[in-house]
């Protein structure tokens, strides 16, 4: 009966201690050597290849590693990086020629095959690449994406000799060469293809920054970064590297800034917007990114089509008191809309026709109503559709509160547990309400917020928003080579927008950014994203 | 008593089958294609949609889904997550330290609950047992995000004396002040526990007759009162484990450790089959195989209890 116990004993702990063996796990600690920027972050949801990614996580890590045709400054101002030049005399063929020298970190040329071969990958269907629809404009392109693709390469991208490739597009996009600075649009080494999966975990690029070495990225704690010594673009670092560290909640992150731990964070969380401004005397930025938040009222709901769903657009829209929700809910970290585009974004103007459908006008409102009631009286209520893992419940409330009481009607907010639900639907075009919206640009250009959503048949146009005029607009302003004439054939389309409102704007998100003492000359970009190579570490 | 082991491990099998359907069905019938949501608000274009769809099983029907997921475990292959790692890295990412940080909360709450239950048993009804009943009751009515927040911005970064987060780091001394945290209201469950099975046992039966036959009080305490205490003690500890594990989502979060909760949380999220049934089915083993060294304790602390 002793030895038993004992046994018992031994097993017990012996079982105990096989738990506990399973735990000296290897401690990881590194970088943050001197000169190196600790920038927030978060764990990219996808491997590193740049046609891959779609999100900012990820995006700044590809951005910092690669560098493209163009570049972009922190206004969105475009310069040639890779390329010497872009050449078009029709906006529709176009000739690359690319500068001397450029080569990835592992010693291979940047060549004109880097660039065709990387946009044929991203584009062929079989290799499911996320960003696949932004080579949508390069002929044979549908040949390539179709679902049982019909050719692997685009008949639009030719090799001319290595520093020279041609594009033809489509259609004439005389802009098109402004959008190269984006993610999908980067060069990949040979060596990527070997093995994507183990190059998205360790990239080769030929960008300001490079992976620091085998095994740079350690998953959800952080990814180190060093300059490329051989790296001469536009965007020369003038720090010895970035260690982008990952946090799961931003008030951890909030928590590491204020005790110098992270130098750079360029979202203060909400439990933050009233106090940042104190907690980081003159080390702070509250300013509109590239982003607009919008609800969706898709035409095919009853009252919401022809002249009648015109006049209660309009209605709804002015119901809502913008400027107080911006400030109440969100301390001023959102800026009311006057349009569909950003301020962050260059051809923006507070002064488009039609852009009062988008403020505040209680009486306005309840005769544009009453006027639509005219047409045909309404019925039913109206609900704005949310997913509530997204904070959207206290600004759809406020605006549900502000419609009801300026028009008298039932409206209120739906909420769909998850975001993935509400896609679903609206993908589906099964949603049976208003639901909330929004963009975020991908490149400085105004075209790329209207083209997606409100063109007919757009990859984003979610409401089906179909109308002719303003399809001819933006075709016009698209073909136009004079930029100026451009500009204003957008205003026009935008005019027509502000006019029909296929969604309702709200508000531009701002970027609510704050940095450590350890840095300085923090700028943050268009994008609202730190400009990593400009910071300085003191 | 290896019969018995024998006999508890096979019993584990059909638990395993069981809970892992149950979970996968349970993630299946969340609502929404979680392919729509991989681009944000920007659409995905259908040929790219449909082949990941393809790749991730999500074109076939449950009962296929689950079949194909049950053979890959076989030759221990847990799928993909949707940004292409195989599962069972991020597994052996996220559970050790978990699991370090369970166990070393679960010590502090063994080590101090006990400690403190004792003394505050022998000294039932004195100044001692009613200031530690008191603070117990304040942990326990305190939420843990709360003793977190304060403990992370007073420890961490006021006075400075560990770094107020562990992210990437996380030797044991980086851990320490987390475990607190998390091991906190359990501790002061297990001090409640253990101070009302001393105070009892104090006036048993066998503790008179051990001070009778004139042992020490050293050694009718040890030997009597305190292993005839632990037995419920080590029930709640060992239930406790599993759930320390599962419920460290919040400390996890404040102090920015990448483990279990954080992992399962996002994967339900982004209704990620293979990798949610992964965790919660590892989770479920390390509950079951605790309970068996539970019940194995139990013999050691007391002889009146055999396993055939």
């Amino acid at each position: 009966m002793r030895i038993t116990r004992v046994a018992t004993a031994v097993l017990a702990v012996g079982l105990a201690a096989g738990l506990l063996s399973a735990c000296s796990s290897g401690d990881s600690t590194s970088g943050g050597g001197s000169g190196i920027v600790n920038a927030w972050a978060g764990e990219p949801q996808n491997p590193l290849i740049p046609t891959n990614t779609s999100e900012n996580q990820g995006g700044r890590v590809v951005d910092s590693l690669f560098a493209g045709l163009v570049s972009y400054d922190s206004d969105g101002g475009v310069q040639n990086e890779v390329a010497e030049s872009i050449e078009t005399t029709d906006g529709k063929n176009f000739t690359v020629k690319l500068k001397d020298g450029w080569t990835f970190t592992d010693g291979t040329p940047v060549t004109a095959a880097s660039f065709v071969d990387a946009w044929n990958y991203g584009a062929l269907s079989t290799n499911a690449q996320l960003q696949a629809s932004f080579f949508d404009p390069i002929q044979g392109y549908d040949e390539v994406a179709a679902e049982n693709p019909t050719a692997q390469t685009m008949s639009g991208l030719k090799v001319v000799d290595d520093s020279t490739f041609t594009i033809e597009l489509k259609q004439p996009e005389s802009a098109f060469p402004d959008r190269l600075g984006f993610a999908a649009y980067y060069p990949l080494p040979a060596v990527a293809y070997q093995d994507m999966a183990a190059f998205g975990e360790n990239p080769v690029g030929n960008g300001p920054y490079m992976m620091s070495g085998p095994g740079a990225w350690q998953h959800n704690v952080r990814i180190d970064t060093v300059v490329n010594p051989d790296y001469n673009g536009n965007r020369k670092p003038k720090n010895a590297g970035v260690d982008f560290v990952m946090y799961n909640s931003l008030d951890t992150a909030y928590t590491d800034l204020l005790a110098g731990n992270v130098d750079v964070l360029d979202q203060v969380p909400p439990s933050a917007v009233t106090t940042f401004e104190t907690d980081l005397p003159g080390r702070t930025v509250n300013q509109p990114s590239a982003t607009i938040e919008t609800f969706t009222i898709p035409g095919r709901l009853p009252h919401f089509s022809g002249e009648e769903g015109t006049l209660r657009r309009q209605a709804i829209s002015m119901a809502i008191n913008r400027d107080q929700i911006t400030q109440q809910i969100y301390n001023n970290t959102r800026t009311p809309a006057l349009d569909f585009t950003s301020p962050a974004i260059e051809g923006w103007s507070d002064s488009l026709v039609g852009n009062g459908n988008l403020k505040y006008d209680p009486e306005a409102a309840k005769r544009l109503w009453a006027q639509a009631d005219a047409i045909a009286p309404w019925s039913g209520s109206f609900e704005i559709a949310y997913n509530g893992d997204g904070g959207h419940k206290e600004w759809v409330d406020a605006t549900a509160n502000n419609i009801r009481n300026t028009l008298g009607i039932d409206a209120k907010g739906k909420e769909y547990p998850t975001f993935a639900q509400i896609r679903t639907e609206a993908t589906n075009r099964t949603i049976p309400s208003a639901f909330r919206s929004g963009w975020q640009g991908d490149y400085p250009q105004q075209y790329g917020f209207l083209a997606q959503n409100y063109q007919t048949g757009g990859s984003s146009n979610d409401g089906d928003y179909s109308n002719p005029e303003f399809d001819r607009l933006l075709r016009a302003s698209a073909g136009e080579v004079d930029p100026g004439k451009a500009q204003d054939l957008l205003n026009q389309a935008q005019e027509v927008l502000l006019r029909d409102l296929p969604a309702v704007p709200t508000w531009y998100r701002n970027a609510a950014s704050g940095w450590s003492e350890n840095v300085s000359n923090v700028v943050i970009d268009w994008k609202g994203i730190p400009m990593y190579s400009d910071i300085e570490k003191n | 008593m290896l019969w018995y082991v024998g006999r508890r491990l096979l019993q584990m099998i059909p638990v395993f089958l069981g809970a892992t359907f149950l979970i996968y069905a349970m993630v299946f019938l969340l609502p929404g294609d979680p392919i729509a949501a991989l681009a944000g608000d920007k659409a995905l274009s259908p040929a790219v949609a449909a082949q990941l769809r393809a790749r991730y099983h999500l074109d076939q029907p449950f009962l296929m889904q689950y079949f194909l997921y049950l053979k890959g475990i076989f030759t221990l292959d847990f799928g993909t997550s949707f940004s292409g790692r195989p599962v069972s890295e991020v597994l052996a990412q996220a559970f050790p330290i978990t699991i370090k940080l369970s166990l070393m909360a679960l010590a502090i709450e063994g080590i101090f609950g006990i400690g403190f239950g004792l003394f505050a048993g022998l000294r039932k009804g004195g100044i001692f047992d009613s200031s530690v009943l008191l603070v117990s009751l304040v942990i326990i009515a305190i939420p843990i995000f709360v003793i977190g927040f304060l403990a992370q911005f007073f420890i961490g970064v006021k006075w400075g004396l560990v770094p107020p987060t562990v992210g990437g780091n996380t030797s044991f001394k980086n851990l320490l002040l987390p475990a607190f945290v998390l091991g906190s209201v359990s501790f002061a469950y297990v001090l409640r526990l253990t101070r009302t099975s001393v105070a009892e046992n104090l006036t048993a039966d066998y503790v008179r007759t051990a001070t009778a036959k004139g042992l020490s009080r050293r050694r009718v305490v040890q030997v009597h009162v305190l292993r005839n205490s632990l037995i419920p003690v080590v029930t709640f500890l060992g239930a406790d484990l599993a759930t320390l594990m599962g419920g460290a989502i919040v400390t996890e979060g404040i102090f920015n450790i990448n483990g279990v909760g954080g992992t399962i949380y996002q994967a339900v999220t982004r209704g990620e089959a293979p990798t949610v049934v992964s965790f919660v089915t590892v989770l479920i083993v390390i509950y079951l195989l605790a309970n068996l060294i539970v019940d194995l304790l139990y013999a050691a602390l007391d002889p009146r209890i055999r396993y055939v």
